[in-house]
């Protein structure tokens, strides 16, 4: 009886999934035979550079040379064997090889935009890192808020609040430590008033994060065009965290230069993962986190204050937001443009949800909205016959299809939006 | 039967049992009734908002500051220079919004004895900028208001917005020689369907696989701002250096009721048309019945045999014709052509006014008319009063937080509740 | 015995319902005390009163201290209790009192230890989460009071009678002395029932005493010491079994004398109108929670469904009425296949739907009663002439329905929200019953209402049938589905078990079904029916 009933269940839910997705492994592999693997000069060799094209403490190892199309090719067949294998037999673990599929896919079109010439992959990767530092800040920041039943979109407002705040503080006090500290606490003023909001008045959370965000263009465009355009030296030219290199570590070739050889906020980020995850999932904080993100009257009738947990919950977020915010000023560029933001909040929202509210996996859909944000530069850089403009777009884009759940579909916390009325 | 008895039993209890509970906390204030409380709160919200604007314009000028340093020796100087700072400030909002009552007086007396009417032109020049400013506002807050009623909240009015005027600009200079009563209706038509089209991709991911619409539409807009940076700078773009479209066939523009610089158009009076319309959709027909109940419950929806998917497109799609009807009007009335950063602000303006405007066509044309006074004000006192315009979005970031925060306006003006009244506007993830 | 527990002169009142009114009541050490009422009687408040979830407005509550010598002298104390004020679960939890809800305070994506341990953490350094020291005190605990379960299961893979034993460990785990059970039997089989019934004893028997709030006549009358019967927010009288009837508690409980019997004509059934064939459903996790069942309803006939609540009667209801996809088998109305077809078409081949969650899926209750009486039909005339909504007519209907079906409400332009639990009901079952219908599926039509609500419907239902209607009666209270069903249908896990005529059955024969054992085995023990018996009406 059981074993029918299981059988019965697996046919029903993985078939047409299961085809679908071999379909388009099939697919992928074709249209990169078409495009990509076809009418190259012949023993045309795409050069990968391994080593950071800036002055690196890493030992330098040799690049990777690999000749153009015979690469294309295997690629293009990685993919048709995966398709016809998922379209024959249907694997469980589908998500991963879609991953597999999409990695070819990339790095056969990589390897076509660079034929004939060299590509630092290094390089790339690094920016990839850096990329992804607000994006992974931002969903850390949704991680903490969401666990505990908040739902925040606010996050975009506290970023770039925190941002001008960061570089004003930064360059008036000229020191960049205390810019970093006064947008922490600005992110967590916010958050503050968007708990308020959402915990004790039981606001619609999605309308009172949108009046920050409001606001936040507002306050920060307001402030811009009052003080920072006419004091730009005075106010708004903060420098930048230099990069700290670690100790031996950062001699690792390829790994060293990508994650060792960085600024202040993406040690930040790659420590607060880590921190997060542990707080989440193995301290006593945590349990009571999740589970009034779940069933917050269960927690109450345990003596647990809701209020009090999704508070502390959202101005924890708020903080790792400031953090995120503070990169895009004091961490990267030195000084505040208006909407500097330009959506990485949300975006951060969606690599939470692809990462299934999890910090690690926020972590790695953060690395692959930062890897398509920075490939877009690269090939302006190779002068890939795209417009750029549609290149910007590639962020966008992938988290739209993020968000259909085609990959990965997952449960958020089942308190998420809710008000808990006692 | 049982239930009668439990009835007079409570009511009777209810003054009984109640005074102890509740009493003495809540006696203080004024009680208003609910009815009086849908109107007052958002005046209220308004003001509110308006005042701590104020607050911010004092606070932020370096000079009203200064005379602060010396508050306990000059009390007088620091009051006046506060008083003189937000009187200048909002007095150039009245004046650029409204003018001066005497002016148009003046005017129209010259204008009707002498025939001649520039003074009278003059006169009434600010307040008609301030319908021109309602009237994309009218079209803006009718997309998000017909979204709030399905469950939708389509933070991407700005992107379809941008599109709907895009396409109503290509249609306006690219077709040529064709008689103004079928170029103009095809170019508001374009315009709308330009706004559809981009609000169909999002709708279309909410209905089939519940992807959140308000990242979406986001993320639409991001793409929108790519799509004409590239638009403008290549296909669409006008002879010459700056990247704007070339100007529309006169055949395309909104007939204008005066001459130059008043700029007031037909797309005012379409805007109001198109509110009625949008009330009796909403509100008489079956269609409207649907988005409103899917809205409400969508789970009881989909009991009594509503099709979401079908209400939740149909409201997306019309928001989105809404909203690319807003950059139509705006083009095909005032500019005659699209340039870069056209959209800027709009968007998030329209939500606020769909919030202000309770979701309700009515509600929503009074909340653009303040708003289109308030921005086109804002305008003159930038200029008059150096107040950046950017205080207007403050303004509205705060009188969306009283509106969606009713227990904030109350607590400040001690207003008492009978009945918290209660509208769920949007859902979270997943659903 | 010593007492351990006296309320005195309780009261708490919510807007427009004075939820208790001056109660007093004692608990003695050892004691299992039930405390009887129909719904909305008050004796969920006056326990979230005891257990710190609300505030009274009046009265004291008075314990026997934890600490003896900790008594202060001067204390207003009485019997040696003293008076203690609960502001919260926590104080609660501290005086050792512990409550099981009615439905249950568990976080299904969590486990046991974790559930049990959640606000009173076993950890290292105060900081890191010991899972093991947990995981150890609830295995001895569950070896104290005979509890089985595994500390390290899911909460959310656990049958409901499981889940129900993490919540007992829970209390015992913050070694309550006072466990209030919230009606713990309303989600189990009969068996389940004399399961719990002999872990109270166990209880019992080392020291904790219990209160039992339950609105069934039968478990009062089989585990309670003393009874004492709430109605309308104040204690009725306290008894024990021995010195009353089921008729008096019931007549005590609702205030007038209460018909226990439910009235049937015998009828011939008809055509065959629902046929049902081999139906696999999943749930919104994927699994298959409908698996294989077969039946048919008929003209003048009750087919009930009865089962232990998550055994897929939901599923099953929403693939018949069209909101949930049927993956095979096969579904007719009237001969006319309907597998798959959208719920509007079900609707409209003569359906009526009672759901589950009324305020869910029957009702929105942001809306004017009036729109809710014509949910269904609101895009026919003559309530539309084709896009145009005819608002008079609307109107018109919908005050005539609230006429007919004894809805108590000041217009029908008031919101539905605005409603009592009972008076939306029949907001629904007029909308439903008014339609043209062959078929009524009714899932839980009377959960939750006081007994005129369900004797209305009951009695609605029963009309329905003589008229000829087919219904389909979809309840986890048995007693609902002996007193009015035709036949009979247990569902355990997805499948009907064995489908037999309700006249004379045994009970014991279904409870077996219900929790699972097929029936050739189940028929050795208990035959599936009995003499007739008269069946008591649940409230």
């Amino acid at each position: 009886m059981a074993t029918t009933a299981v059988r019965a269940q697996q046919k029903a839910f993985t078939l047409g999934r299961s085809q679908w997705l071999g379909i388009v492994f099939l697919i992928a592999g074709l249209l990169t035979f078409l495009f990509f693997g076809r009418g190259l000069e012949a023993g045309i060799k795409t050069k990968f550079g391994l080593n950071p094209g800036f002055a690196s403490q890493a030992i330098p190892i040799p690049d990777l040379v690999l000749p153009t199309q015979p690469t294309i090719y295997a690629m293009v067949l990685i993919m048709l064997l995966l398709g016809v294998l998922q379209l024959v037999r249907g694997f469980r673990f589908a998500d991963a090889l879609l991953g597999v599929v999409a990695l070819c896919f990339v790095f056969a079109f990589l390897t076509w935009a660079a034929r004939g010439k060299s590509f630092n992959l290094v390089g790339m990767l690094g920016s990839s890192l850096v990329r992804a530092t607000p994006i992974a800040l931002a969903a850390l920041c949704g991680i903490m808020c969401e666990r505990s039943g908040v739902v925040n979109i606010a996050i975009e407002g506290i970023m770039l609040i925190s941002a001008q705040v960061a570089v004003v503080v930064a360059t008036v006090t000229k020191n960049l430590y205390a810019g970093l500290v006064a947008a922490i606490l600005s992110g967590a003023i916010i958050s503050a008033f968007h708990a308020a909001m959402a915990v004790s008045f039981k606001v619609d959370q999605i309308v009172s994060a949108t009046a920050i965000n409001i606001f936040a263009t507002g306050a920060t465009s307001f402030i811009s065009a009052r003080f920072l355009e006419k004091n730009t030296n005075l106010l708004n030219n903060s420098g930048t965290f230099r990069i700290i290199s670690i100790p031996l570590l950062s001699k690792i070739p390829i790994l060293g230069p990508i994650f060792f050889e960085n600024g202040l906020i993406v040690y930040l980020m790659l420590i607060l993962t880590v921190l997060v995850h542990i707080l989440l999932f193995y301290t006593k904080w945590g349990l009571r986190v999740r589970a009034v993100g779940e069933h917050p009257r269960a927690a109450d009738t345990l003596g647990i204050n809701v209020y009090l947990v999704r508070y502390v919950s959202v101005i924890l977020g708020g903080m790792i937001a400031g953090i995120g915010g503070a990169y895009f000023t004091i961490g990267s560029v030195g000084r505040f443009d208006e909407i500097m933001t330009a959506g990485k909040g949300f975006i951060g929202l969606a690599a939470m949800i692809f990462g299934k509210w999890a910090p690690f996996g926020a972590f790695a859909s953060s690395i692959l909205f930062g890897f398509a944000d920075s490939l877009q530069i690269k090939l302006q850089i190779l002068r890939v016959p795209i417009p750029s403009e549609f290149l910007l777009m590639a962020p966008y884009i992938v988290t739209m299809i993020v968000l259909t759940g085609v990959v990965g579909r997952a449960e958020p916390p089942a308190a998420d939006g809710q008000p808990y009325e006692k | 039967m049982g239930e009668e008895r439990k009835g007079t039993a409570s009511t009777q209890t209810v003054t009984r049992g109640k005074q102890p509970a509740t009493g003495a906390k809540k006696e203080r204030g004024i009680l208003i009734p609910p009815a009086w409380q849908t109107l007052l709160l958002p005046v209220l919200a308004v003001f509110t908002g308006l005042v701590i604007g104020a607050i911010v314009i004092v606070i932020t000028d370096a000079a009203v500051v200064a005379t602060y340093r010396n508050f306990f020796r000059a009390p007088g100087t620091a009051l006046a220079a506060t008083w003189h700072t937000i009187a200048t400030a909002y007095g150039a909002l009245l004046y650029g919004s409204l003018g001066n009552p005497r002016e148009v007086y003046e005017g129209m007396r010259l204008y009707l004895s002498t025939g001649d009417n520039t003074l009278f032109l003059r006169a009434i020049w600010p307040i008609t900028e301030s319908l021109v400013a309602a009237t994309p506002y009218i079209f803006g807050g009718l997309a998000v208001a017909l979204g709030f009623r399905c469950g939708l909240f389509n933070i991407g009015a700005e992107g379809q917005l941008g599109i709907g005027a895009l396409a109503a600009a290509w249609v306006g200079y690219s077709i040529t020689n064709l008689p103004a009563l079928i170029h103009l209706p095809l170019a508001l038509l374009a315009g709308a369907l330009g706004g559809a089209i981009w609000a169909a991709i999002p709708g279309y991911l909410k209905a089939k696989t519940g992807a959140h619409e308000v990242v979406n539409t986001i993320m639409m807009n991001w793409i929108s701002f790519r799509l004409s940076d590239w638009l403008l700078n290549g296909p669409m773009k006008a002879p010459g250096y700056r990247p704007i479209t070339p100007n529309i066939e006169p055949t395309a523009a909104l007939p204008r009721f005066f001459p130059p610089p008043i700029r007031f158009h037909a797309g005012f009076f379409l805007a109001l048309i198109v509110a009625g319309i949008v009330y009796w959709f909403l509100f008489k027909t079956t269609l409207g019945f649907e988005i409103r109940t899917v809205g409400a419950n969508p789970d009881a929806a989909r009991y009594a045999g509503m099709s979401i998917t079908r209400s939740i497109m149909l409201a997306m799609v019309l928001s989105g014709a809404l909203a690319g009807l807003a950059g139509t009007s705006q083009v095909l009335g005032v500019d005659h052509w699209v340039g870069q950063g056209f959209t800027a602000g709009y968007g998030f303006d329209s939500i606020a006014l769909a919030l202000l405007g309770k979701s309700h066509p009515f509600g929503v044309v009074l909340a653009s008319l303040l708003f289109g006074t308030l921005r086109s004000g804002a305008t003159r006192m930038q200029s008059l009063a150096g107040i950046p315009i950017d205080i207007i979005s403050i303004i509205q970031g705060l009188v969306i937080v009283f509106i969606a925060a009713p227990a904030i306006i109350r607590w400040l003006y001690r207003i008492r509740v009978e009945r918290a009244e209660e509208v769920v506007l949007t859902r979270g993830w997943g659903k | 015995m010593p007492l351990v527990l006296e309320l005195r002169g309780i009261t708490k009142a919510f807007p427009g319902v004075l939820a208790n009114d001056h109660i007093d009541l004692t608990l003695e050490e050892g004691e299992i005390h039930a405390l009887l009422g129909e719904n909305g009687a008050g004796k969920s408040t006056l326990m979230n009163i005891l257990y710190g979830l609300y505030q009274p407005d009046e009265g004291q509550i008075f314990l026997r201290p934890r600490n003896r010598s900790a008594i202060p002298a001067s204390a207003a104390s009485r019997d040696g209790l003293v008076e203690v004020k609960i502001h919260s679960p926590n104080d609660a939890i501290a005086q050792g009192i512990g409550m099981v809800h009615q439905h249950f305070m568990l976080v299904p994506p969590l486990t046991v230890a974790e559930n049990v341990m959640l606000g009173l953490e076993s950890t290292r350094g105060g900081i890191f989460l010991d899972q093991r020291a947990a995981a150890q005190r609830i295995r001895e605990i569950s070896q104290q009071y005979g509890l089985e379960v595994d500390p390290d299961a899911y909460v959310r893979d656990l049958p409901v009678g499981v889940q129900q034993r993490v919540e007992i460990i829970k209390l015992l785990y913050r070694e309550a002395d006072i466990l209030i059970l919230d009606e713990p039997t309303a989600v189990l089989t009969p068996q389940e029932v004399d399961r719990l019934f002999s872990t109270i004893k166990n209880l019992v028997k080392q020291g904790k005493s219990i209160i039992f709030i339950t609105h069934k006549l039968r478990e009062v009358m089989e585990i309670a010491d003393r009874i004492t019967v709430l109605r309308n927010g104040r204690v009725v009288g306290t008894t024990t079994p021995a010195q009353t009837t089921p008729a008096e508690l019931a007549a005590m409980m609702v205030g007038r004398q209460v018909d226990l019997v439910v009235h049937k004509e015998s009828l011939t059934p008809g055509e065959v109108v629902l046929e049902v064939k081999d139906l696999q459903v999943l749930d919104d996790r994927q699994h298959l929670a409908v698996n294989g069942v077969s039946f048919e309803v008929r003209e003048r006939e009750i087919l009930g469904i009865a089962g232990v609540q998550g055994n897929g009667q939901t599923e099953l209801v929403e693939a018949l009425t069209g909101l949930r996809p049927v993956i095979a088998g096969e579904i007719r109305i009237l001969g006319t296949p309907v597998t798959n077809a959208n719920p509007r078409q079900i609707l409209e081949k003569g359906v009526a739907h009672v759901p589950e969650d009324r305020q869910r899926d029957g009702l929105v209750l942001s809306r004017p009663v009036h729109d809710n009486l014509v949910l269904c039909t609101y895009y026919l005339p003559p309530f539309a002439k084709g896009i145009n909504i005819q608002e008079d007519t609307i109107i018109a209907t919908a005050s005539r329905l609230v006429e007919e079906f004894d809805v108590r409400t000041p217009s029908v332009f008031v919101p539905a929200s605005t409603l009592s639990g009972g008076n939306q009901q029949k907001v629904i079952v007029a909308r439903e019953f008014s339609r043209p219908v062959k078929l009524i599926i009714a899932a839980q039509p009377t959960r939750g209402l006081d007994v005129g609500s369900i004797e209305y419907i009951h009695q609605r239902i029963l009309q329905k049938r003589s008229e000829g209607t087919a219904v389909l009666l979809v309840s986890p209270e048995l007693d609902e589905i002996i007193a009015l069903s035709d036949r009979i249908a247990v569902m355990y896990r997805g499948r009907i078990m064995d489908i037999v005529p309700a006249k004379g059955v045994n009970r014991e024969y279904l409870g077996l079904l219900m929790a699972g054992v097929e029936a050739s085995e189940a028929a050795k023990v208990a035959p599936p029916t009995i003499g007739v018996e008269e069946v008591e009406r649940v409230f």
